[in-house]
């Protein structure tokens, strides 16, 4: 799967057990893939030692301000592994 | 390594960390020794401040290096010949459209281009106040933003390293590249200060 620019998606939400990149305060929101950086392996996968760890895109999404704070006007933008997203329904 | 500062609690945790990492056979002291002289050889803030004067005298390079900052980096020979141990990218400032850079999960940070990073930048504070207050945070910097400025939060959750390109100051027109470079500051590159 290769999410394109511009489409709408949602990090996921829930608490892993393992150690995840995914910013607890980004969790369950929903934001826009700017653009993909590439692909790197999950640090999920790597910190339990699960080898070979998954090599995954890695996308640049902003979310706005006002979604995850519920208020102000800036955005925010994270690099998130694809597993890390699902997209909008 | 870290034979200096052994009574500072951080200095003995980091010890024993290393104690536990070289004792179950993982890496050597000399290992851990080469990782960080590698990583702090020439690590500068002057070498983002090169890039950012080029990319204001030359739009060719500007261009570059918004689309490929670790190509842009190589032709300065940063990173030396491997280039950068990282993906750069670079977010450019623009009238109206102001950028900063945090990374809330740890202290992710492109070090070989703006030196160490300062203690501030590792500081829970500045980590969850940078994605939240963004506008306030730069206030208590000295920094206010013309009116209606949008602010863009760069979070290095993953394996790019962001650095700002700040907008070139108002009359500087006769200024040379070393001049241009002399007038960047670390803060200008992670996005603390105007410049």
């Amino acid at each position: 799967m290769t999410l394109a620019n511009g489409t709408w998606v949602r990090a996921r939400a829930g608490d892993p057990a393992h150690h995840t990149r995914l910013p607890r305060y980004a969790r369950g929101h929903v934001g826009q893939i700017l653009h993909c950086e590439g692909r790197w392996p999950l640090p999920d996968d790597r910190a339990r030692g699960v080898v070979p760890p998954r090599v995954e895109a890695v996308y640049a999404v902003r979310f706005r301000a006002f979604d995850l704070w519920g208020e102000g006007a800036h955005t925010v933008t994270l690099a998130l592994w694809e597993s890390y997203l699902e997209e909008r329904r | 390594m870290s034979e200096h500062h052994q009574d500072v609690p951080i200095a003995v945790r980091v010890r024993q960390l290393e104690e536990r990492v070289t004792g179950a056979g993982l890496v050597t002291d000399a290992d851990l020794d080469g990782v960080l002289s590698r990583l702090y050889a020439d690590a500068s803030p002057v070498n983002g401040a090169r890039m950012v004067a080029r990319a204001w005298a030359d739009p060719a390079y500007r261009q570059r290096l918004l689309a490929d900052g670790n190509a842009a980096a190589a032709e300065f020979g940063f990173g030396g010949a491997d280039g950068l141990s990282y993906r750069l990218a670079v977010v450019a400032n623009e009238p109206g459209l102001h950028n900063l850079i945090v990374c809330t999960l740890c202290s992710c940070y492109p070090v070989s281009l703006l030196g160490p990073s300062p203690s501030w930048y590792k500081s829970l504070a500045y980590r969850s106040r940078a994605v939240r207050e963004p506008a306030t945070v730069l206030s208590e910097f000295g920094l206010t933003l013309p009116e209606g400025t949008q602010i863009a939060v760069w979070d290095a959750s993953a394996e790019s390293r962001y650095m700002v390109l700040p907008l070139r100051p108002a009359g500087t027109g006769h200024l040379s590249e070393v001049g241009l470079a002399a007038l960047v500051t670390r803060n200008g590159l992670i996005g603390t200060a105007s410049v």
